[in-house]
C-alpha cells in the first residue's frame, strides 16, 4: 500500500502477543513454511505447503513489527472476511484462515505469473497491447463487483495474469464488501488507498462505489499509455484532493501514438463524477475490446488539460464543485447490463417481428437505465469461399449490413454510446452469436424466432441452439400470432 | 456447534413453529436459545411458552414476560391491553415457568440477554452506537445476543474502540472475528418491525464465529385472525403483515 493516512489513534490494540516466528520449516496450522516471497508494508508473504492441499500455496501474515499501525490489523481482518467469499478465476483461491488468537494468517493459491509491476520498466505500452490488457483487468473487476466487492486498491502490483489468460486481483485488505461490516470505514477517518490510483470519491472517504475501481484502472491505463502518472504520487491529503479539480493533460498530449478511442476511454474512467464514468466494469471492458465502436466525444480530441478558468471554477465555485454522495440504500448499485440483439437481415423483412423485438428491448431499457445494446448481424459465409470481406463485394455487403443495423435501431432513439453495431462473419450463426456473447460479457441476448419450416424442424433453429449454448439469459421473441 | 437465536416471539405460534421447522432444516441439532418476550401481543401465549419449554436449551426473560407475570407498568396502550389479556389467559404452569426465567445467561464467550446489558431490568433498547457501546462495555462476554428492538442489527467494537453498525443481509454469514467484541440484535420471530413481515431469527456457528440471519415466511393470516378473535387491538393483527 503506497498511501496510509491514519485517522483514528490506536488507543487499544487487540492482544497481538506472543507470535510464532515465520521461519522456514516451521509448521503453522498444518502448513509448512517455505521461503519468504515478499515483505510489504502491511504483510509478509511466504510460500507454504500442506499435504492435503496440492499445488503451490502462499501464506500471508500481517506485518506487525513496526509502527503499530492499526490499519495493518484491520485490513488483514477485512481480507480474512472477504477472500473466502470470492470465487472464480479472478481472485486467488482461498485455502485457510488463521485466527488472531494464535497466529493470524491467510493461505491462498500461489499464482505463478508475476504482477504487472515489471511492465513499468517498459512504458509506454502500445495501444494494441494495452487495450486488451485493460479489458482483462476490467473483466476481473466486473467479476468481483458482481460478488459485492469493491477492490479499492487497483494498481499494477495487485494485478496478476494467470497462464490461462485471466487477470487476477489480489490483496483485499482495503476492499469493501456491501454485505459485510466495513471495519476500515469505521476505523479510519481518512482514506486508505494508493495515491496515484485513488478515485476522488475514495479520497473523500466513500468506500462503496464500484466505479472507484474504474477510476483506478483508468489511472493505470493512462500511466501505461504515456509512461506518466496522471496525478503524480502525492504524499499528503491536500495533494490527493487536487485531482478533484485539476485534470491531467490528455494522454495524446504526452504520447501522440495513443489512439483517440483509447484516450476517450481513459479520460472517461478518470471523470471526477462517478456518474460520468462507464456504468460498469463490463461496459469498460466492452469499449476496450471494441475501440472502433467507442463514440468519440470532445474528450477524444483534447490535447490540453482544462484551462485555469475551468480549474478555478471547479476549485472554488460551490456549484461547480462535484458532490460525492453515499448511496442512500445500502447494497449493490443498479445493474447496467450489456444487452445484445441479433437481427436476421438476410431473410425477408418481417415488420411484426421487428416491432416485437423493439418492444422487448424498450422494456429492458426501461428497467435498466445504464444498459447498452450491441446490435448484431451474422453475415453467413460460404463454406467454400469464406473470405468475402477481402473482396469489394464482400466489403460492400458488410457495410450495407451495418447501415441496415443502424436503420433498424433508429426507432429506439438511443443516444450514441449506448448502442453499437457489429457484423459478425461466420459459417455457423448460432456458434458466432454464442462466441460473441461469451467474449464480450453480454448479459442478455435477444433474438427473434422465425416461423417453423420443414428445414428448421430437421436442422433445428438458430434461436434454440443459442438459447441452449449461450452463457447468458436469452430471450426468443415471437410476434403475436393473432 | 450451531445455536439458533430466537427472540420476541410474542405469542405468535405460527411464526415460532415456522422458525423451529426452518432451523431443523438449515441447522439440524442446533441448540435453541430464546432471548425473551415469549408472550404479549399474540394470541397463543400458552402454546408458545410450552413449545419453548420443550425445545429451548436456554431461555431468558423479556419485559413482556415480566409484565404478564408481575406488575410492570409504562407500556404503550396496545401492549398494555395485550398484557392484561395475557395475564387472564396464562395457565398456572406457564406463569410459573415465565416468572422464574433468568434475566441473562452467560455461556462460554456469549451473553444472552433481552435488552441492553448494562442494566437489563431497565429494558433499554439497543438502537444506536451509544447504547451498543454501553452494553458491550458492561458485558464480560465477547459476544452479546439481544432482542427487544424487533430489528436485526449488528454492532462491533473495533480495535480502536469505535463502534461499527451493520444491517445484516439475510442468509449472508457475517463473521464476528476474535478479538473484536460484538452485539447482535437477532430481530423478532413473532412481530418483525424492520419492514419485512417474515419471521426473523439468527443462527450462530461457534466454530466459525459467524452469524447468519434467516427470514421465514409463515401463516400470517391465521396468526392475525387469532389476535382478532381474542378481542385484542386490531393494530396488533394488521401490523404483522406490514412488518413494522
Amino acid at each position: 500500500m503506497g498511501f496510509g493516512l491514519i485517522g483514528g489513534s490506536a488507543s487499544r490494540q487487540p492482544d497481538l502477543m506472543h507470535r510464532l516466528r515465520l521461519t522456514e520449516g516451521a509448521v503453522i496450522g498444518g502448513f509448512v513454511v517455505g521461503p519468504r516471497l515478499h515483505r510489504g508494508g502491511m504483510a509478509l508473504i511466504h510460500a507454504v505447503t500442506h499435504p492435503d492441499h496440492p499445488g503451490p500455496l502462499v501464506m500471508k501474515v500481517p506485518a506487525l513489527f513496526e509502527g503499530e499501525d492499526p490499519a495493518a490489523i484491520v485490513s488483514f481482518e477485512m481480507e480474512q472476511m472477504i477472500l473466502p467469499r470470492l470465487h472464480g478465476p479472478h481472485a486467488p483461491r482461498f485455502i485457510a484462515n488463521g485466527d488472531f488468537s494464535a497466529q493470524p494468517f491467510i493461505v491462498m493459491e500461489r499464482i505463478p505469473a508475476g504482477s504487472l509491476l515489471p511492465r513499468l520498466a517498459h512504458l509506454p505500452m502500445a495501444a494494441e497491447e494495452l487495450a486488451p490488457l485493460g479489458a482483462l483487468v476490467a473483466t476481473a473487476l466486473e467479476a468481483i463487483h458482481r460478488q459485492h466487492v469493491v477492490h479499492l486498491d487497483v494498481k499494477p502490483s495487485n494485478i496478476l495474469l494467470r497462464e490461462s489468460g485471466e487477470a487476477v486481483l489480489i490483496d483485499y485488505g482495503l476492499s469493501h464488501h456491501d454485505q459485510l461490516p466495513d471495519l476500515m470505514e469505521e476505523e479510519f477517518r481518512l482514506p486508505y488507498g494508493t495515491a496515484p490510483y485513488m478515485a476522488p470519491e475514495q479520497v473523500m472517504g466513500i468506500r462503496s462505489e464500484p466505479r472507484s475501481d474504474l477510476f483506478a484502472l483508468g489511472a493505470l491505463l493512462y500511466f501505461f499509455a504515456t509512461g506518466t502518472r496522471p496525478f503524480g504520487d502525492p504524499q499528503k491529503l491536500s495533494g490527493l484532493k487536487r485531482r478533484i479539480w485539476r485534470d491531467p493533460p490528455p494522454p495524446r498530449a504526452l504520447n501522440p501514438d495513443v489512439p483517440k478511442a483509447l484516450q476517450e476511454t481513459i479520460l472517461r474512467c478518470l471523470e471526477v463524477d462517478p456518474e460520468r464514468r462507464h456504468p460498469s466494469a463490463a461496459q469498460l471492458a466492452f469499449d476496450l475490446r471494441n475501440p472502433d465502436q467507442v463514440v468519440l466525444t470532445p474528450r477524444a480530441e483534447k490535447l490540453e488539460a482544462d484551462g485555469w478558468r475551468a480549474t478555478l471554477r471547479r476549485r472554488f465555485n460551490p456549484e461547480a464543485r462535484p458532490v460525492f454522495r453515499r448511496r442512500l440504500d445500502e447494497g449493490a448499485p443498479p445493474p447496467a447490463p450489456i444487452l445484445a440483439v441479433a437481427l436476421d437481415l438476410a431473410e425477408a423483412p418481417d415488420p411484426l417481428l421487428d416491432d416485437a423485438l423493439r418492444v422487448t428491448l424498450r422494456g429492458l431499457l426501461a428497467i435498466h437505465a445504464g444498459a447498452r445494446i450491441a446490435c448484431l448481424h451474422v453475415l453467413r459465409q460460404n463454406r467454400l469461399a469464406p473470405d468475402t470481406s477481402l473482396n469489394p463485394e464482400g466489403q460492400n455487403k458488410h457495410v450495407n449490413r451495418l447501415v441496415a443495423l443502424r436503420t433498424w435501431a433508429a426507432p429506439l432513439g438511443l443516444p450514441e454510446g449506448r448502442v453499437t453495431f457489429h457484423v459478425l462473419e461466420a459459417i455457423d450463426a448460432a456458434a458466432a452469436l454464442t462466441e460473441y456473447a461469451k467474449a464480450n460479457g453480454i448479459d442478455h441476448l435477444v433474438l427473434g424466432a422465425r416461423p417453423v419450416s420443414i428445414k428448421r424442424r430437421l436442422l433445428g433453429s438458430v434461436s434454440a441452439e443459442v438459447a441452449m449454448l449461450a452463457p447468458c439469459t436469452v430471450t426468443v421473441v415471437r410476434p403475436y400470432a393473432g | 456447534m450451531l445455536i439458533a437465536l430466537m427472540s420476541d416471539i410474542h405469542g405468535n405460534l405460527e411464526a415460532f413453529s415456522a422458525c423451529l421447522a426452518d432451523a431443523e432444516i438449515v441447522a439440524p441439532d442446533a441448540r435453541i436459545v430464546v432471548l425473551g418476550d415469549f408472550v404479549g401481543y399474540g394470541a397463543d401465549p400458552n402454546a408458545v411458552t410450552r413449545l419453548a419449554m420443550t425445545r429451548a436449551a436456554i431461555s431468558v426473560r423479556g419485559n413482556h414476560d415480566e409484565a404478564a407475570t408481575g406488575d410492570l407498568t409504562g407500556m404503550t396502550a396496545d401492549a398494555a391491553a395485550a398484557i392484561a389479556w395475557t395475564r387472564s389467559t396464562l395457565a398456572p404452569d406457564v406463569r410459573e415457568w415465565l416468572s422464574k426465567l433468568p434475566l441473562e445467561v452467560e455461556e462460554e464467550d456469549r451473553l444472552y440477554v433481552h435488552a441492553e446489558a448494562s442494566r437489563p431490568t431497565a429494558w433499554r433498547y439497543v438502537m444506536d452506537a451509544d447504547a451498543a457501546r454501553r452494553s458491550i462495555e458492561a458485558a464480560e462476554a465477547r459476544l452479546t445476543f439481544t432482542g427487544h428492538t424487533h430489528v436485526p442489527v449488528l454492532f462491533g467494537l473495533t480495535a480502536t474502540e469505535k463502534i461499527t453498525r451493520f444491517r445484516p443481509v439475510t442468509d449472508v454469514p457475517v463473521p464476528m472475528p476474535r478479538p473484536r467484541r460484538w452485539l447482535a440484535g437477532v430481530g423478532s420471530v413473532g412481530q418483525p418491525r424492520d419492514g419485512s413481515p417474515a419471521a426473523c431469527y439468527a443462527i450462530f456457528d461457534t466454530e466459525r464465529a459467524e452469524l447468519t440471519f434467516r427470514r421465514v415466511a409463515y401463516d400470517i393470516a391465521t396468526a392475525a385472525a387469532k389476535i382478532r378473535a381474542a378481542g385484542l387491538p386490531d393494530r396488533l393483527a394488521s401490523r404483522l403483515s406490514n412488518g413494522h
